[in-house]
């Protein structure tokens, strides 16, 4: 299905710390987190909200305003680390080599301008063409996300446009620039379920096609197993589990991967009882000692290891690429 | 078989579209549009469709928080749409609901055990028996009796919604409808209240309405499931039978568009072409004509088809081309279903 491979890495993310210094302490959102994605591939990136997904796509973009801060690590993209780089230089590479698109498409766009001048532009300021060229290339772009009679939408403003149809001009604009690394944050979370279908499709082309690298964030599983070629889970800021989505599916092993797995409903294959996660998300001001987790994780209980609420557990390979943060696969642990 | 707890006939509920300077009206939605729709003591029915498609509209007007323009409904009986201010508030003990915003549903300065109780004061009941009613139906949502005297932002969205819940059972309703309950929780919050959904139902014999955009969260708790478009039920079955055989195309397709958890499976999705059509200016004949990968022309776009039953099992869809003279053209959109 796919060539992406991690061993030629577009982007590096290592030890990525970021903190908000709010009244209340210090939210650890990104605490020391690890990952990578290679060339053409569609990296998932799952957690439910306030596990820091979106803070660390946002920290790759260095678009993370006062309180918060980049205090520790390094992104590596292509090679550069972008924490080295000056706002100027930082610049130039949002919306150009790598380019966002966001949950709530009508409200991404400038109510006030066409979609097409604002496809335009991004072509007119990233390429230097003018705007009757720009112009062109926004039509032809828009034909490319599958907008019906594209010459007619490019005239339309932000509020004509239903959903799915925004969010195909976010895509559109994202993709204009021919960004090497597309990030999607919750693309298809405010749309419908047939619209979802059509976008996750799109994307999926984006890639076979442009070979554009591809960060998905969400917190749909369906989504990341129809889309992903790898899948990082994570929870209370940190990775807690990272393999191919093959394998992740097939055989999760960090207990929160496993209970998230668990809870959801399966259209056309009922179970009578869902598995639930008892209690709820940490607070990220006051993080338990020791792993995450364990204040939830009945895994734990039952493998009586007293080792998770005094030590903080590191990600420890299972097999190949297949990783986990969790006590329970470190032999000796007590 | 006994008659139906709430039964539905030709429901209708229009609005006004107003525009311009002047609020001049523009125009007619048709929110709901006709639906027929019996709901048995103890069942828990499913009604799912896109936004916009009136399942919610449905709702409100079941419970009379919308007034319909036309058609009635039943309550064991009675029919609601001619109840009297103060037999609506007999009607309400007996019939409640549950809304999707745990946070936006719950008044900030009123402390939990004052919301829950607010239902059982208008009923007319004495402090003491508040009281005591609120610690119950807490703790029969997995709650405890102390968090009555917090407020709302004390607690994260799962809370909430247990406490959206407590509210709704407090009086001791036979009739539930849940409106989108869990889509704003998290996953794991989400099977929380799912279980706990399940667990009353069959504690209390409730009946409920489950109203979601969310095929695979409805199929858990529904015996049977309502597929709504453009303010009109398309196709009704219970749940193992549309799964099974869902035979109008836009149930296909919505069947087939949920994303599996599972990277083994490679289906077959149908792509629907386009968005839902204005409901200010629904497409002629049958609405999801403009959509729908099989529609014929001459037909489907000329005259409006009705629900027809496909079995004895109660399993109906409003298709020409699936249910009516067109029988021929009756194959599946896709084979592996």
């Amino acid at each position: 299905m796919t060539t992406a491979s991690i061993d030629d890495p577009i982007l590096e993310i290592s030890g990525l710390e970021t903190h908000f210094f709010t009244r209340d302490g210090v939210v650890k959102a990104v605490d020391g987190v690890d990952l990578t994605v290679g060339k053409g591939e569609i990296l998932g990136l799952v957690g439910e909200s306030g596990c820091g997904k979106s803070v660390t796509s946002m920290s790759v973009l260095r678009l993370i305003q006062n309180p918060g801060e980049i205090v520790g690590g390094a992104i590596r993209f292509q090679g550069e680390n972008l924490l080295d780089l000056s706002e100027k230089q930082m610049r130039s590479i949002r919306g150009d080599r790598i380019s966002m698109i966001f949950q709530q498409p009508v409200g991404s766009l400038n109510p006030v301008f066409t979609a097409g001048s604002q496809i335009s532009e991004v072509y007119e300021i990233h390429q230097g063409v003018n705007a009757k060229e720009g112009s062109a290339r926004a039509v032809e772009m828009l034909r490319k996300v599958g907008i019906p009679d594209p010459e007619r939408r490019i005239k339309s403003y932000p509020h004509e446009l239903s959903g799915g149809m925004a969010q195909r001009i976010m895509i559109a604009m994202a993709l204009a620039a021919g960004p090497e690394l597309l990030i999607a944050d919750e693309p298809t979370t405010a749309l419908d379920v047939t619209i979802q279908a059509q976008i996750i499709d799109i994307l999926s082309e984006i890639r076979d096609d442009l070979g554009t690298s591809i960060i998905l964030i969400t917190h749909d599983l369906g989504i990341v197993a129809e889309m992903a070629d790898r899948v990082a889970v994570m929870y209370a800021g940190e990775i807690v589990e990272e393999a191919d989505t093959k394998t992740l599916f097939a055989d999760p092993k960090h207990p929160y991967t496993q209970g998230l797995i668990g809870s959801i409903p399966v259209a056309g294959s009922r179970r009578e009882w869902l598995e639930v996660i008892p209690g709820r998300v940490p607070n990220l001001i006051d993080l338990p000692v020791g792993c995450r987790f364990a204040p939830r994780c009945r895994a734990r209980e039952q493998a009586g290891l007293k080792i998770c609420t005094e030590q903080r557990p590191e990600l420890t390979v299972i097999q190949g690429e297949h990783t986990v943060r969790c006590f329970l696969y470190h032999e000796g642990a007590q | 078989m006994s008659d139906p707890l709430v039964r539905i006939k030709g429901l209708v509920k229009t609005y006004p579209v107003k525009g311009g300077a002047f609020q001049k009206v523009l125009g007619t939605v048709k929110a709901v549009d006709g639906v027929d729709l019996d709901i048995r003591q103890g069942a828990a029915i499913g009604l799912v469709g896109e936004s916009g498609c009136g399942k919610s509209t449905l709702g409100r007007a079941i419970l009379r928080l919308e007034e319909p323009d036309a058609g009635s409904v039943e309550f064991d009986g009675v029919d609601v749409l001619q109840l009297s201010r103060k037999e609506l508030k007999h009607y309400r003990r007996d019939a409640q609901v549950v809304f999707q915003d745990p946070f936006g549903s719950l008044d900030p300065r009123t402390s939990v055990g004052d919301s829950i109780a607010e239902g059982l004061r208008v009923q007319g009941l004495s402090r003491k028996m508040r009281g005591r009613r609120v610690a119950d139906v807490l703790e029969l949502v997995g709650l405890e009796p102390y968090h009555a005297n917090r407020y709302p932002h004390e607690f994260s969205g799962g809370q909430r919604q247990r406490i959206g819940i407590a509210r709704a059972l407090a009086v001791e309703p036979r009739f539930l409808i849940l409106d989108e309950p869990v889509s704003a929780l998290d996953v794991s919050i989400q099977s929380q209240i799912l279980n706990l959904l399940k667990q009353l139902q069959r504690e209390l014999d409730l009946t409920l309405l489950f109203i979601a955009h969310d095929l695979s969260v409805v199929e858990h708790l529904c015996d049977r499931i309502a597929v709504m478009y453009l303010g009109r039920i398309v196709e009704i079955a219970d749940r193992d039978d549309l799964f099974a055989a869902p035979t109008h195309p836009y149930t296909e397709a919505l069947l087939s568009a949920i994303p599996v958890p599972d990277p083994t499976v490679h289906r077959q999705r149908i792509i629907l072409e386009g968005d839902l059509p204005s409901p200010l200016n629904p497409p002629t004949g049958c609405t999801f004509h403009t959509r729908c990968p099989i529609a014929q022309q001459g037909i489907c776009d000329v005259s409006a088809p009705y629900l027809r039953p496909i079995n004895s099992g109660g399993h109906e869809a409003s298709c020409h081309l699936r249910t009516g003279d067109h029988q021929d053209l009756d194959r599946p959109l896709l084979s592996n279903r």
